[in-house]
């Protein structure tokens, strides 16, 4: 939160094209180490691509992104190095069908970090308990609701140890009564200290956790600020607007 | 909420499906299985000449046609994995050749690729006929194959290629780890429908002096002159085989479905 602290993400004059739709127009946004930055905005508006410009499931078209003092080139072995930093949750939780609640989270810590199964079995169970799912290890994903399999994919991600993660609409697939439980794994999370980028429309969250909101329309990122600054006194008539429109 | 969506793709042509829903003792796979069944036991019994003596000279027919069709179809499933991989890769001259020869493939008879190997190639080459069958068979397949690999790999939900990247993984390590298992488990029932196919289909190569099922009939019946009874007992043996394995890839297919 502290100015002075490191900046862990740092999105400079990044810009992405598809074909000639402009979905991110020259986005510069910084994180701070252990900030929670909440990012909103209409449909179309270019929140999702942001996100994935971070951990390169999108190619840039302009622009640069470091993590740390990490820079993703082109080069496949730097894309990597950052996917390995960072950890994405998604909308539709994306689990690995085919695998149990364990095999999920151990998946990649055994294939990309090369851990030995036990090793990655003790860490996922630590996980698992973390995320209040101890008893679902054996359970494949179909056989876990909605906000369960959201909170096992919150562990797969934890389990490569990022030091960022993002959160695409984690909670905007899920019924109402499972979206605290979701919510609640993700507080848990912004209070022990992790750097966050959220995408996300939940105002419980947003006033709970958030240091930062990013209002985005058109592909641009229109306004920075505290919770406070853009939920009560936007600068923005389109970020006005916006907000009279979901609160 | 959004649910985890159920792959299924397409099956293909060229096996007889039993019907689900048939739940009546005398279903119309009952009564073809069973029947043929019964017509193998009654027939030597009634008729022991020829019946008999058909069914003692055509074992080794039954095995060579087993031969032929087991190392195709996993020569096949090798070459369709290759193939389908090559379909859906991004690199231009990979996708390119993988299209062409599946297009190609697909093109030519069968019979006239059995042709083309065996005998427009043994001008320059001579492969052992029971050598020319199998590659014949398991290119032409690999051709069909590909297509079905292609299909299932592209039936899984986007999502999962994602989030596997997503951790870390390279694209090599997302295919073997995630898409493929996947992949497989879609793909089964097809796969057992192409078995079929490919079992009844390799009976053309009883035309290469393979002495398969179909060669051992006409042997059977070139000397013996009795050609209605040796064809006889030679397609109720396909049939009794192709409604054995379609019964088992229904099963199968009703156990995927269940999510088992
Ligand atoms: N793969 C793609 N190909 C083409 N256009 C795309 C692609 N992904 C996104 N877009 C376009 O880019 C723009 C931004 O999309 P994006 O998904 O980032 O918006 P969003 O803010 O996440 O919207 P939502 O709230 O609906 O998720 C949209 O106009 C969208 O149609
Ligand atoms: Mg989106």
């Amino acid at each position: 939160m502290a100015e002075s602290a490191n900046k862990r993400v740092r999105i400079i004059d990044v810009s992405k094209y598809f074909g000639d739709v402009q979905a991110v127009r020259n986005a510069n946004v910084e994180v701070a180490e252990g900030e929670v930055v909440l990012i909103i905005g209409p449909s179309g508006s270019g929140k999702s691509t942001l996100l994935r410009c971070v951990n390169r499931l999108e190619t840039l078209s302009a622009g640069d992104i470091w993590i740390d003092d990490i820079h993703a080139s082109h080069s496949k072995s730097d894309i990597r190095r950052i996917r390995e930093e960072v950890g994405m949750v998604f909308q539709s939780f994306n689990l690995f069908s085919h695998l149990t609640a364990l095999g999920n989270i151990t998946l990649a810590p055994r294939t990309v970090k090369k851990l030995s199964r036990e090793q990655a079995e003790a860490d996922a169970r630590r996980l698992l308990k973390r995320v209040g799912l101890s008893d679902k290890e054996a359970s494949y994903p179909g056989q876990l609701s909605g906000g369960q399999q959201q909170r096992v994919a919150i562990a797969r991600a934890l389990a490569m140890n990022p030091k960022v993660m993002l959160f695409d609409e984690p909670t905007s697939a899920l019924d109402p009564e499972m979206i605290k439980e979701v919510l609640d794994v993700m507080l848990d999370l912004a209070r022990e200290g992790m750097t966050m980028l959220v995408v996300s429309h939940e105002m419980g969250f947003a006033k709970a956790a958030a240091d930062k909101v990013i209002f985005m329309d058109q592909g641009e990122v229109l306004e920075i600020g505290t919770p406070a600054e853009i939920f009560e006194n936007p600068r923005e008539e389109r970020t006005k607007r916006f907000l009279e429109h979901i609160l | 909420m959004a649910e985890v969506k159920q792959t299924r793709i397409e099956i293909s042509d060229g096996a007889l499906i039993p019907d689900r829903n048939e739940k009546s003792v005398f279903s119309a796979w009952r009564i073809s299985f069973f029947g043929a069944i019964a017509l193998l036991v009654i027939l030597p019994i009634v008729k022991p000449d020829p019946f008999w003596d058909i069914l003692k000279f055509i074992p080794d027919g039954i095995l060579r046609t087993f031969q032929v069709t087991v190392s195709s179809i996993v020569i096949a499933l090798f070459i369709g994995l290759v193939a389908g991989l090559g379909r859906i890769s991004r690199i231009t001259i990979v996708n390119r050749i993988a299209t062409v020869y599946v297009e190609v493939i697909r093109g030519i008879p069968l019979l006239v690729q059995l042709f083309y190997i065996y005998y427009a190639l043994g001008q320059f080459f001579t492969l052992p006929p029971m050598v020319a069958a199998i590659i014949a068979m398991s290119v032409c397949y690999g051709a069909y194959m590909g297509e079905i690999f292609r299909a299932g790999i592209q039936s899984i939900p986007k999502g999962q290629m994602e989030a596997a990247l997503a951790l870390g993984m390279t694209r090599a390590q997302a295919l073997r780890k995630v898409i493929l298992p996947q992949t497989f488990r879609v793909i089964l029932p097809p796969i057992g429908n192409e078995f079929i196919a490919l079992l009844k289909d390799s009976s053309l190569v009883s035309i290469l002096a393979v002495s398969d099922l179909l060669r051992r009939g006409r042997e059977f019946a070139s000397v013996s002159f009795q050609y209605f009874e040796t064809y006889t007992v030679v397609a109720i043996v396909y049939l009794v085989f192709t409604l054995f394995f379609s019964k088992l890839v229904a099963a199968m297919e009703k156990r995927l479905e269940r999510g088992g």
